[in-house]
């Protein structure tokens, strides 16, 4: 039988969606529950715990890098005012895996905006939520929306402020068009700062009963910077990995690296040391006859172990840039160069002939 | 009868010659319950399809070896109609959405999720999920991929996605961190040697030391060009003694006449030759980038230290503008002008940097 049969999509959807737990990413998981549990950000969170109370909520706009709890907020917030019960009729939630062109604008949330929203259900846990007379349309993912999509926007906004909420949830809010930003309240999350993600790392290790180290941890924090997303998903992949051995070995901070593709340093250095910049355990090696050759070679070899080039520029970057014994100039001749790169790369050029390049130019500024 | 390179291909995860630990890993995933998504990446022919359906059969049993072919049609906002080829079985299935274009958000959107939405009907199924495995995932564009998004955590009960690249580069970040990364690295020359020697003994052939060599030397930690050059040279010469010459790809060899061309004279009739020469090979199909790397590579083979360095920088420079652009023998012409140019500077001894930058 194909996948595509009509039939078995329809009994699968009269079969209640329920998600094995164990299966679960984690980064569901341990969502935030309520907009207390919600890591740093005590800004966003002072303000928010206000219209719990008052029940009035302006448009919200969410901007701030990935990972730093954007949808968790207005996720948790929406449950709190609600409740499960009512979430389901309450809240609209699309993101980009959505069709969001012009026309679901015109009808899909148009038509869930202008609805008058239902009375309040009775919920069946016995808890008393506020829910308070409006419904939350939760555009995620807003700067993926086109311009044109935006603007249709604007006028529904207004119309439907008595009964209707939106909150738009970006990570560049350049993308967003300014009538849109000038409806909204701004609120901007920061990336989130070791302290607080160490202690949610610890949680949810704790109740997951994973052992993990200091410098697990520390390893995590590194190579995530600051998105607790992806320092979560790399926690679960590594335990995931240490326990499905037998029998199972504790994480370390390597593995963590392995995970997240860093570069290892040892590589790195290797490099560096071919393109002329000083590293430490290098310094008793002659430098090389022919520089050309050798750069050369050594990206040949690079590109064949896979790394990736931007993962690889990144770490060569803060190398150079936090080097102690190179000039200003020098560093800045890098910094131009890396700009050009990562500019490059974003535009989908070759990646063995731009490390090569950038390989060459670092060589240039640096001897 | 089948290639060499299908026929002695691996087919479980035990079978792998090289990367043992990898396999190892992917065994205990497999066997966990726990799958998450994955993304494969490394250079071609280092074994990352190989290990993917090596993996599946680890998950699943027999049943995904057969596949069926089937064709698509899908409809996007504009009604235009899009055909793609899947391939599939039971258990899985495999797209390669870049066929489809700019229109690959179509097919991200509404094939992962049609097949998210429905369960596993085969009872006997030893998984709960089906697995999406998306080839050349290096090339969907930046719409696919945010489509990719909330459907992987959306859907983690049903669905898990296998993304095949070369490279994570060009993925955006919050796809890298749903995945997790499994680095395919090419294999070593030893490592390379022994998978040669053990096809050479599967056909049934003594191979002798010096001829794998160099059949190594010559395909730069491509497993699968290493098998097929083999296969090749086994056809030409079947004792595989004596004097034993690689026979390098046409187009190559058309590359490395273009190179030698630049460097022995430089003249604009001579640009007007290398020009024919050019649009001969892209009519032939071959990617731009390939000519421009193979050329670059035979040029800088050949000239002064001290010009080498620039003409790198001019190639990677024009490579890029080639892919921003539409037209390719524009950046393809212009890099051979610069390259004559520097050429000609160094030859004469002369320093026209300051001129040439307005260039």
């Amino acid at each position: 039988m194909s996948f595509f049969d009509k039939r078995t999509s329809k009994t699968a959807s009269n079969a209640k969606h329920v998600v094995d737990p164990a299966l679960q990413p984690w980064v569901e998981k341990y969502r935030p529950q309520t907009i207390d549990d919600i890591s740093a950000q005590e800004h966003t969170v002072a303000v928010l715990q206000k219209t719990l109370t008052s029940t009035n909520l302006p448009h919200m706009l969410f901007y701030g890098p990935p990972g730093t709890g954007k949808t968790s907020t207005v996720l948790a917030l929406s449950k709190q005012l609600f409740g499960p019960d009512n979430f389901r009729n309450r809240v609209l939630e699309l993101n980009a895996s959505d069709e969001r062109g012009i026309s679901i604008v015109r009808e899909k949330v148009k038509n869930f905006a202008r609805q008058t929203p239902r009375a309040q259900a009775v919920s069946e846990d016995g808890k008393v939520y506020p829910c308070p007379p409006y419904k939350i349309i939760i555009l995620d993912e807003a700067d993926s929306m086109t311009q044109d999509a935006q603007g249709a926007l604007r006028r529904i906004m207004e119309n439907y402020a008595h009964i209707t909420r939106f909150c738009l949830v970006c990570n560049y809010v350049t993308r967003i068009i300014e009538p849109l930003a000038s409806r909204c309240s701004k609120f901007r999350f920061t990336p989130l700062d070791p302290h607080s993600a160490t202690d949610r790392l610890n949680h949810i290790a704790t109740a997951e009963r994973v052992a993990v180290t200091p410098e697990v941890i520390d390893a995590l924090i590194k190579s995530s910077g600051g998105d607790l997303r992806r320092a979560i998903t790399y926690l679960q992949s590594a335990s995931r990995l240490s326990s499905s051995t037998q029998p199972p070995t504790p994480i370390t901070a390597r593995d963590i690296q392995e995970i997240a593709g860093t570069v290892p340093d040892q590589v790195l250095h290797g490099f560096a040391h071919v393109i002329g910049v000083d590293v430490p355990g290098f310094q008793n090696e002659p430098p090389p006859k022919s520089p050309f050759d050798a750069i050369q070679k050594k990206v040949k070899e690079l590109s064949r172990e896979g790394y990736s080039a931007t993962q690889l520029l990144n770490q060569l970057h803060d190398l150079v840039v936090l080097h102690p014994t190179l000039n200003g100039k020098q560093k800045s001749q890098c910094g131009l160069v890396f700009a050009e790169a990562d500019k490059a790369l974003c535009d989908g050029a070759d990646e063995e002939l731009w490390t090569l390049e950038v390989a060459l130019q670092v060589h240039k500024a640096v001897v | 009868m089948s290639l060499w390179v299908d026929a002695y291909r691996p087919r479980t995860l035990n079978d792998l010659q090289y990367h043992k630990d990898l396999s190892a890993r992917l065994k205990s995933l497999a066997s966990s319950g726990d799958f998450p998504h994955m993304l494969f990446y490394g250079p071609s022919g280092a074994g990352k399809k190989t290990r993917i359906t090596a993996t599946l059969l680890e998950l699943f049993g027999n049943g995904v070896d057969k596949l069926k072919i089937d064709q698509r049609v899908f409809l996007t906002p504009s009604k235009r109609k899009v055909e793609v080829n899947i391939v599939q079985s039971n258990y899985h299935i495999e797209i390669t959405p870049s066929e489809a274009g700019n229109y690959d958000r179509v097919i991200i959107q509404e094939l992962i999720k049609e097949i998210a939405q429905t369960q596993q009907v085969d009872l006997n199924a030893k998984q709960r999920f089906k697995v999406v495995i998306i080839n050349e995932a290096d090339s969907l564009s930046r719409d696919a991929q945010a489509a990719l998004r909330r459907t992987m955590e959306k859907y983690m009960s049903n669905l898990r996605i296998i993304l095949c690249a070369n490279s994570t580069s060009r993925l955006i970040a919050p796809i890298r961190s749903r995945c997790l990364l499994i680095r395919v690295p090419a294999p070593s020359k030893s490592e390379m040697q022994d998978v040669m020697q053990y096809v050479s003994r599967r056909a049934g052939f003594d191979l002798p030391p010096d001829v794998s060599d160099k059949i190594i030397a010559d395909c730069d930690g491509n497993m699968r060009k290493c098998i097929l050059v083999l296969e090749a040279l086994k056809m030409q010469s079947p004792d595989l003694t004596g004097d034993v010459t690689i026979a390098k790809p046409d187009w190559e060899l058309y590359c490395n006449k273009v190179g030698d061309m630049i460097i022995a004279e430089q003249t604009p009739a001579r640009v007007m030759d290398v020009r024919a020469k050019l649009y001969e090979l892209l009519s032939h199909c071959i990617p731009p980038t390939v000519i421009l790397k193979t050329i670059a590579e035979r040029i800088v083979s050949r000239v002064d230290e001290a010009i080498k360095p620039q003409i790198m920088h001019w190639a990677a420079l024009y490579e890029v503008r080639m892919r921003n652009g539409t037209k390719k023998i524009f950046h393809l012409e212009a890099w051979v002008i610069k390259v004559m140019s520097i050429y000609k500077h160094h030859f004469y001894g002369m320093d026209l940097t300051e001129l040439m930058e307005d260039f």
